[in-house]
């Protein structure tokens, strides 16, 4: 593989960047894999680079139905955090960040991560409380945390409506400095390009028909470019893994839904921190490219879409202007949707399941894209060792059964209610 | 924008409802032995297909009875609507 370098940037330009390698092969299906990891996602991705970098297992296909880039990973909002209370999605999501600080240098691909920090805005004395300890949660785990008042965060984002008579006045914000932003795409690209390059087969526009299931164990996929045998697979599907479940007779605590997100006309820098709105559901950053990146809630029903319904987008965007009023003068450029497998608890899953050799990552709700490295450091250890890392023992399947549930938000089994 | 024809108003546009869930979901029987796999059934497993979905709504702004409504879930064209004690599972 070519490495990306000033070097061989300079070197390419005498052949006007024609004679560039191809970032990754378009391999035909082989017979057999040790790990077939069914989804081409952000998360798929780099669970088959981890596979390979920390555990040695190259012979593993990844198989996706559409395009590398086309799902999730290419929809988000680019949001990556670890602001979370409860230690198992604090602690996951922290040793997260490590992987993004250096993923850039890692991938030899400039993911272009920019940790600009993010700002939860507080609009009552109340939610100042709740913010204080969520901080101090973060703090003992070792994630930065401050929290501001009016004052601090009109220094910081003074286009934000600062007025006394709004329904929601700003009381303060909680920070985490070291949260940011990254090009989702790169993300993407630079794991499939690695992973290749270690011997992984990437294998688009293939789709999974079914299932070689035998006395409780995986035998092989069967796919529309041929059987497959294989002894493990990993199921990273996002918003399609109830229908890959219902393939296999079982019946998950997920629902999937559409969650929407736009960006405005590019303008000149406005707001060079992640945003969100403490009275509902939005959250707005600006894109290298000037455009204000948007998102806020589910469209609220049971949805395989991919593309979203206007009442939402209007309820979201009122949020978004009653906190930055000048948001009102932009227009519109893009809106889109993508498919989000919503857990019934808010927290994600990677585990085993109870058939051996199936192995499970699913139900990321709205932050699947911050994840992306994390989930793949985790699943790939859970796929090589056959048990699951104690950074994800908390994101386990049984804890529905248990009553163990890690309910961040406190929302209930309601995945629609935002 | 969804239509939703409520059994009781008419056709009405979706802002006037609310969402309530797959309908096909049953509590389980009171006073008969039930096992934790049942409940979790109840509480928190669905199969959310790709296709057609029975959901219930709530007429919210409107009579503010619960209806029942076949939708697909990838389209969002809707079959048929009812009222939410019909059987027309």
């Amino acid at each position: 593989m070519q490495k990306y370098s000033i070097f061989n940037l300079i070197k390419n330009a005498f052949s006007n960047h024609q004679k560039w390698d191809l970032a990754w092969k378009d391999p035909t299906p082989k017979k057999e894999y040790d790990v077939v990891i069914i989804g081409g996602g952000g998360h798929g991705l780099a669970t088959a680079y981890y596979l390979a970098k920390e555990h040695n297992i190259t012979n593993v296909a990844i198989i996706e139905k559409g395009w590398i880039g086309g799902g999730n990973v290419g929809r988000n909002t680019t949001i990556i955090r670890s602001n979370y209370m409860h230690d198992d999605n604090a602690l996951f999501s922290e040793f997260g960040m490590d992987l993004w600080r250096k993923m850039s240098q890692d991938l030899n691909y400039n993911v272009m991560f920019s940790p600009r920090g993010i700002i939860n805005l507080a609009h009552s004395d109340a939610q100042m409380n709740v913010y204080a300890r969520r901080g101090n949660s973060m703090r003992l785990n070792g994630i930065d945390a401050e929290l501001l008042n009016r004052e601090q965060v009109r220094e910081i984002i003074p286009m934000a409506d600062f007025s006394e008579n709004v329904r929601f006045p700003i009381f303060g914000g909680l920070m985490q400095p070291s949260a940011g932003t990254a090009r989702h795409d790169a993300v993407a690209w630079g794991y499939a390009r690695q992973a290749d390059s270690m011997g992984v087969d990437i294998i688009q526009n293939c789709e999974v028909i079914g299932f070689d299931i035998s006395g409780g164990k995986v035998e092989g996929v069967r796919t529309s470019r041929g059987d497959i045998k294989v002894k493990k697979i990993g199921l990273c599907v996002a918003g399609s893994t109830n229908i890959l479940a219902d393939k296999l007779n079982m019946t998950l605590p997920i629902e999937t839904h559409l969650l929407q997100a736009c960006v405005s006309e590019p303008v000149k820098p406005v707001l060079d921190r992640v945003v969100t709105f403490g009275a509902g559901h939005f959250y707005i950053s600006q894109s290298d490219k000037g455009e204000m990146v948007m998102g806020g809630d589910l469209d609220g029903y049971n949805s395989y879409a991919q593309r979203g319904n206007l009442p939402t987008l209007q309820h979201v965007l009122t949020e978004g202007i009653a906190m930055m009023p000048f948001l009102s003068k932009l227009k519109m450029l893009r809106t889109w949707g993508g498919i989000m497998d919503m857990s019934m608890d808010g927290s994600p899953i990677i585990d085993k399941t109870h058939i051996e050799g199936l192995y499970l990552n699913c139900g990321w709700c709205y932050g699947g894209f911050k994840a992306t490295p994390a989930s793949g450091w985790t699943f790939a250890h859970t796929i090589a060792q056959d048990r699951v890392h104690e950074l994800n023992a908390g994101y386990n399947l049984n804890r529905f059964n248990t009553g163990h549930l890690l309910d961040e938000k406190g929302l209930g089994t309601k995945t629609w209610i935002s | 924008m969804l239509h939703i024809k409520c059994p009781h108003c008419g056709m009405r546009s979706q802002n006037e409802f609310s969402y309530g869930g797959d309908a096909t979901v049953k509590r389980p029987e009171l006073g008969k032995e039930i096992s934790d796999h049942d409940w979790d059934n109840f509480v928190y497993n669905r199969k959310s297909l790709r296709g057609k979905h029975l959901e219930l709504w709530q007429h919210l702004s409107g009579c503010r009875q619960w209806i029942k409504v076949e939708r697909d879930t990838a389209t969002h064209e809707i079959f048929r609507t009812s009222k939410a004690n019909e059987d027309n599972s």
